[in-house]
């Protein structure tokens, strides 16, 4: 005996005690599918047959019965439930879920039970507890379906239960095994002439009957049409529409899921009283003049249609009005529900019309959700979902969507067939809700998958700290796509009067080709610039120019300056729009001077320090040189006094050459030094001199902006090539310059399964004492610090650079905002770690 | 973690005391330090030395030096350190070592000239002061000092940066040394405000033992009080001190989440939260968000009444959360009192689900922190997704800020706010709001309100059309 259960089946065995339930679920199911009220039992009490301990038993059972149903797992609940409170209890959690409760009794003979207990020595209860199982269960056979078990199988006698077999049966939503390629059409309304339009457009051959009339359509190459549902009602042509729909879905050629329009469709044709609004009478009148039979068949493909559809391996959804990913592949009343009509605010509009809830702005499933319902001016991926109701019916256009390519299709309404009840129009841009991101997609411990780097954890409390700032400082998430990484300084030099040297990171990169590039003495600036107005809204969804942020988001400046940089930036990009195939340019780099951004910290502790210090110095020099006067032992004291008063000069002498006044734009200068991405394509596999060949021609449009990168290429295998190298470094900051990043030559570059650290920086002796203090150069001093360690700083490094590919991989993939804000909050966040400010 | 041993060749933190009383050398037996020797003195801030750059019958000059380690790991969120050269309390704690039995006016050579006043010049060529000259003088003339406090200038390369915040001090009067000491002891620590090491329950009885006979009846007692004793610490403060240092940005300017406005009188403070609490009765709300809860002055008020059944408070920083906690002394709290209350960290630029159902929100003194083109992603969080049936917004009315005869004209009242409105700017913005998210929205004064200018906070009730 075949005994059915759906795939996603919460199965409640009924039995009396001695029945023999767990012998059969041992046998049909896993070990941990099965939770035993013995066993729990035993959990809370240390004694399976506690019956004191029935309450909390059940209340763990519920408890991970749950979590397996929410995670659609197959789950059985081995329990006397003769009684009709805890199968209802059984039914609700089901439910609760959107799984179906399944009901297996086991309905034996009270002499078999009573046999059964008495041959084990635990079981002390006698045969009265046994007759009351019995007597129960015998009540409730008749009301098992009504209590809500979706299938009910009893089984008779110990013949029956032997040879039982389980069949799990896929649901009917469950279409994962196809996988198309797809053409996903949205709502139709009776618009068959639009209808064949697009099907044509499409590249579907039209079948036609004797009279002319479209039953069908094939695509030469085997794709298939989805509906969204909704083909009836309103328009012109509802049994020109279901006629082609119907064949094609008969063929095989078409799927197609229930819209509401279809649902009431039914109920009107099977005369229940429905109130005919909505274009619904349209409909009865057009079917009205088609042959019964053809009513029939309308009445009978309506009825089988289904709430939605989980295809290609779980990556497509349809479902009429869209749905949320916690009724993906479910099943039950409100998943239907919600499949048909959508989640209402309960408010209504100034037309009277309800007010969706905007579902799809909270979706953060895996899936791509299709959908239609609500008409919409145009098609837009919103989080990985796209409505494709475009209001044809109401003189908009039919839209379809090309699964997997992604690409929307869409022909024009012929006329106006019905007048709708809200303007078909455009909202305005800055009416529109900003694009959401939520508190979970930013905080509590979280595991962002990189592809450079695999997994990379963020702790709670480093998400925490990030909120803060993230909050009140940076700019709107819709700009902040991407942060720069930390970047570590080259192995410590190891003796010598330097802290950093040219030998220790051409060593680092072990005999691969590098680039030396100048390190400017400015902030880190990332710049996002768009070719015209119209960029922004469309795809960043935020009007506006762009932005130029910091490396932890902040703006540099003002919006009226920011847009002016912009500008510039914006014509001196002219030559590149075409070239990159784009309207958008996201650049890391450089901005000059330091003070522009930097002039609290330089005032409060750079040229603090120096104040400080050049006040005490000539005093305490003046006290000792008094005192030695005097005959007191103090010239050793006096000596080092002097000396310390030269770093004391030089040190003011290294942070003045980063200040300089700016005024507007005045003195501010760029120094772009890698295109990070552009509409479509990210470009961290060029290499570096074609990133500043890029930024050369950025100079050579605007050279009182832009700042020219110098460069030297290295070839760490070659120690002639390596010693130009450190001459070159040498010379840069002997003369003032801050030092410089070596980078590999490729840009990424993997040694085995990780990148290469992306840059590392090799800082001038004399830019170091604004880092490490004046006096850090006394070889007692120089000797501790090189104590210094790295391997963290490395590995934040790392982890940050894949993380920023990351995002800008999901960026120029078109993934919704809160995926590439995940990465970026990332960065934000592992930049809180305590590591030393100095490295 | 970071090297640790100190540098023994390095000085700078200079303090000069000299006297002209006769025979003036008379000074060593007071200070217990000969003048002949140069002596050097470990403490826990460093090597300290004495030596005395002048000794004779007329004038005596002892010098303290102290050496900072000058490349320990400097305080979170800064590169370089200040300390090797400017005095505050690490100078006071080496004077607590090296000058021990001075501070306590014993002198077994010269028992009579400890117990009365000399002549005598203090110079601290470096003084670290938060609140400038006006401060020193604030703090030492009641204490009988002529104050000589000129400012130093941040970089002279670069004038218009303007001063630093050190002071070369110079201090005259007739004081017992003892006296002197312990002056300098507590209010250099006061002046520099920053302290740079862990506050313990000790350092109280460090302050009232130092302050004995003086600071109880000195007008700044508070303020030297609460500087002395202030503290931080804690997690938070340390990871944001990381993310401010990268950007350039002060910690300061990071965490003001705990700080009222600066020059906003405290009675306001109270206004506006009974202000807040009357809207809030008149709406009947029961369960109550408190978005932006900082320290939870306006939580305390909602407990104390039983009304307010349920009461959430959050803030954006978790540091304020913790503080908020400790101050409501949430472990000590009843039961029944406890378990109305949740703290927990939002933002109000992300949605927050969790927070949605309650009968009212406030936003105490909260918007003009956001930036103004941060304030739709608030509005959709606050009014589209959380959506009580009722908000509370309060902000300062800038109209306001020209009563305030502190606050110079055109400056916010607080550095962190992003903007200050006007009663037609707020209206504009409270009135679009309303319009866009179904909410009706009535306007009224809080604190003592201009005819013309109206009242320092204006305060907005939002309801929401159906409910």
């Amino acid at each position: 005996m075949d005994l059915a259960i759906p795939d996603m089946a919460l199965v409640v065995l009924i039995g009396a005690s001695g029945s023999g339930k767990s012998t059969f679920a041992r046998r049909h199911f896993r070990p941990t599918q099965v939770l035993s009220s013995d066993y729990f039992r035993g959990l809370v009490s240390d004694d399976e047959n506690d019956q004191s301990a029935t309450v909390p038993a059940f209340e763990a059972l519920h408890y991970v019965a749950g979590k397996r149903l929410q995670a659609g797992r197959v789950t059985v609940v081995d329990a006397t439930n003769t009684q009709r409170e805890p199968r209802a209890q059984l039914v609700r959690l089901a439910r609760e879920h959107d799984v179906l409760p399944v009901a297996i009794v086991l309905d034996l003979p009270e002499s078999t039970c009573v046999r059964r207990n008495a041959d084990r020595p635990d079981r002390d209860f006698g045969a009265r507890v046994v007759k009351r199982h019995v007597s129960e269960l015998r009540r409730s056979l008749g009301s098992l379906r009504r209590e809500g078990f979706r299938h009910v199988h009893v089984l008779s006698d110990e013949s029956e239960v032997d040879s039982a077999r389980i069949v799990v049966e896929p649901l009917r939503n469950d279409l994962r095994g196809e996988t198309g390629p797809f053409d996903v059409i949205g709502d139709v309304h009776g618009c068959r002439a639009e209808l064949e339009e697009l099907l044509d457009t499409l590249g579907y051959a039209i079948e036609r009957d004797a009279g002319g009339r479209a039953v069908g359509a094939r695509h030469p190459l085997g794709r298939r049409v989805v509906f969204v549902g909704d083909l009836v009602d309103r328009g012109p042509d509802t049994p020109g529409v279901l006629r082609l729909a119907m064949g094609m879905v008969e063929a095989g050629n078409a799927l197609a899921v229930c819209g509401n329009h279809e649902q009431k469709l039914v109920r009107a044709l099977r005369g229940k009283k429905v109130t005919v609004a909505h274009g619904l009478g349209e409909s009865l009148a057009q079917l009205a003049e088609e042959p019964a039979e053809y009513r029939a068949r309308v009445e009978a493909f309506c009825d089988q249609l289904i709430g939605h559809y989980v295809l290609d391996g779980g990556k497509l959804v349809v479902a009429h009005a869209g749905l949320p990913e916690r009724y993906h592949g479910r099943a039950s009343g409100r998943v239907r529900g919600f499949a048909l009509y959508g989640d209402t605010t309960g408010e209504t509009d100034e037309y009277g019309l309800p007010v969706r809830y905007p579902w799809a702005n909270d979706y953060r499933g895996s899936a791509t959700v299709l959908y239609g319902h609500t008409p919409v001016p145009e098609a837009e991926w919103v989080n990985g979902t796209m409505c494709l109701d475009t209001g044809c019916v109401f003189g908009g256009k039919l839209t379809a969507l090309r699964y997997p390519e992604r690409e929307v299709v869409s022909v024009k309404a012929h006329e106006v067939w019905y007048e709708p009840v809200r303007p078909l129009a455009p909202e305005p841009v800055a009416d529109r809700e900003p694009t959401a991101l939520a508190l979970t997609d930013v905080v509590g411990k979280r595991v962002v998958e990189t592809a450079v780097l695999g997994q990379v954890t963020v702790r709670g409390e480093q998400a925490a700290a990030a909120l803060e700032v993230m909050s009140r400082f940076a700019v709107d998430p819709r700009w902040l796509l991407y942060l720069p990484p930390t970047m570590a300084p080259a192995e410590t030099h190891p003796d010598g009067d330097v802290l950093e040297h040219p030998r220790e990171a051409f060593a680092g990169f072990g005999g691969i080709p590098v680039l030396c590039e100048e390190k400017h003495m400015g902030s880190r600036a990332v710049v996002l610039v768009t070719r015209d107005p119209d960029v922004a809204p469309r795809r960043f969804g935020i009007e506006g120019d762009g932005a130029v942020h910091t490396r932890t988001g902040r703006p540099f400046f003002d919006a009226a300056l920011t847009e002016r940089l912009l500008a510039r930036v914006r014509a001196a990009a002219a030559g590149l729009w075409d070239e990159l195939g784009t309207d958008w340019l996201l650049l890391d780099a450089e901005l000059l001077p330091w003070s522009a951004k930097a002039g609290e910290l330089i005032t409060s502790q750079y040229a603090s320090v120096g104040a400080a210090a050049e006040s005490a110095l000539p005093a305490a020099l003046s006290a000792l040189s008094a005192a030695a006067d005097r005959g007191v032992p103090v010239a050793d004291l006096l000596a080092r006094m002097e000396s310390r008063a030269a770093n004391v000069a030089a040190f003011r002498a290294a942070y003045r050459r980063y200040c300089w006044p700016t005024s507007g734009l005045d003195g501010v200068r760029l120094a772009p030094f890698q295109v990070l991405a552009a509409e479509g394509a990210t470009f961290h596999d060029r290499p570096h001199t074609w990133h500043l060949a890029v930024a050369e021609r950025l100079r050579a449009a605007d050279p009182d902006l832009f700042t020219r990168t110098r460069t030297l290429a290295v070839d760490t295998a070659d120690p002639e090539s390596v010693a130009a190298g450190i001459r070159w470094w040498e010379d840069m900051t002997a003369a003032g310059g801050e030092g410089m990043v070596v980078k590999p030559a490729a840009n990424l570059v993997r040694a085995g399964r990780k990148p290469v650290q992306p840059g590392v920086k090799v800082r001038g002796r004399e830019y170091l004492r604004v880092i490490y203090g004046p006096d850090y150069t006394e070889p007692d001093n120089l000797a501790r610090l090189r104590d210094r360690r790295l391997g963290h700083k490395r590995s934040l490094a790392l982890r940050e650079y894949a993380l920023g590919l990351e995002a800008l991989d999901r960026l120029t993939r078109g993934e919704p905002l809160w995926r590439v804000h995940e990465c970026v909050f990332a960065i934000l966040a592992l930049e809180s770690e305590p590591v030393d400010p100095r490295l | 973690m970071w090297p640790g041993t100190a540098v023994r060749d390095t000085s700078r933190v200079l303090l000069t005391l000299t006297t002209t009383i006769r025979p003036a050398t008379d000074l060593g037996y007071l200070l217990f330090k000969h003048p002949a020797k140069a002596q050097a003195f470990s403490t826990a801030a460093g090597a300290a030395h004495v030596f005395y750059p002048a000794a004779d019958e007329d004038v005596c000059t002892a010098a303290l030096l102290l050496e900072v380690d000058p490349v320990a790991r400097p305080r979170d969120g800064q590169h370089v350190s200040d300390r090797p050269y400017a005095a505050g309390s690490q100078l006071a704690v080496a004077m607590a070592t090296v000058f021990r039995t001075a501070m306590t006016g014993r002198c077994d050579a010269r028992p009579e000239l400890a117990e009365r006043p000399i002549p005598l010049s203090v110079r601290v060529p470096a003084t670290s002061c938060r609140g400038g000259a006006a401060l020193v003088e604030r703090l030492f003339a009641p204490l009988g000092w002529r104050v000589d406090a000129r400012p130093v200038p941040l970089d002279p390369e670069f004038p218009d940066w303007g001063d630093s915040r050190y002071l070369d001090l110079r201090l005259d009067g007739e004081a017992r040394v003892a006296d002197a000491l312990k002056h300098l002891y507590v209010l250099l620590p006061v002046l520099d405000d920053t302290k740079h090491y862990w506050v313990a329950e000790d350092e109280v009885g460090k302050l009232l033992r130092a302050g004995a006979g003086w600071l109880a009846g000195h007008p700044e007692r508070d303020l030297i009080s609460a500087r002395y004793l202030a503290h931080q610490g804690g997690y938070v403060r340390t990871a944001l001190a990381q993310l401010a240092e990268l950007d350039g940005a002060t910690e300061e300017s990071l965490d003001n989440a705990l700080t009222e406005p600066v020059n906003a009188p405290a009675p306001l403070a109270v206004v506006r939260r009974q202000a807040v609490l009357a809207a809030l009765r008149e709406v009947g709300a029961r369960r109550v968000l408190d978005l932006g809860c900082g320290g939870g002055a306006l939580l305390r008020d909602l407990l104390a009444d039983p009304a307010f059944t349920e009461i959430v408070g959050t803030d954006v920083s978790a540091g304020a959360l913790a503080a908020a906690e400790r101050r409501l002394g949430l472990d000590r709290l009843p039961d029944h009192t406890r378990e109305r209350l949740t703290l927990r960290q939002s933002s109000l630029t992300y949605t927050d689900p969790s927070l949605a159902g309650y009968d009212a929100a406030v936003l105490m003194e909260v918007v003009e922190h956001v930036d103004p083109s941060r304030l739709p992603a608030l509005e959709r969080a606050v009014f589209g997704t959380a959506r009580p049936a009722h908000v509370v917004v309060t902000t300062p009315n800038v109209e306001y800020n020209a009563l305030f005869p502190a606050l110079p004209a055109g400056q916010a009242r607080h550095p962190d706010h992003r903007f200050e409105w006007t009663r037609a700017e707020f209206r504009e913005w409270a009135g679009a709001v309303a319009e866009r998210r179904g909410y009706t929205v009535r306007y009224s004064p809080v604190g003592p309100e201009d005819a013309e200018l109206g009242a320092p906070t204006q305060l907005a009730l939002f309801s929401r059309k159906e409910a």
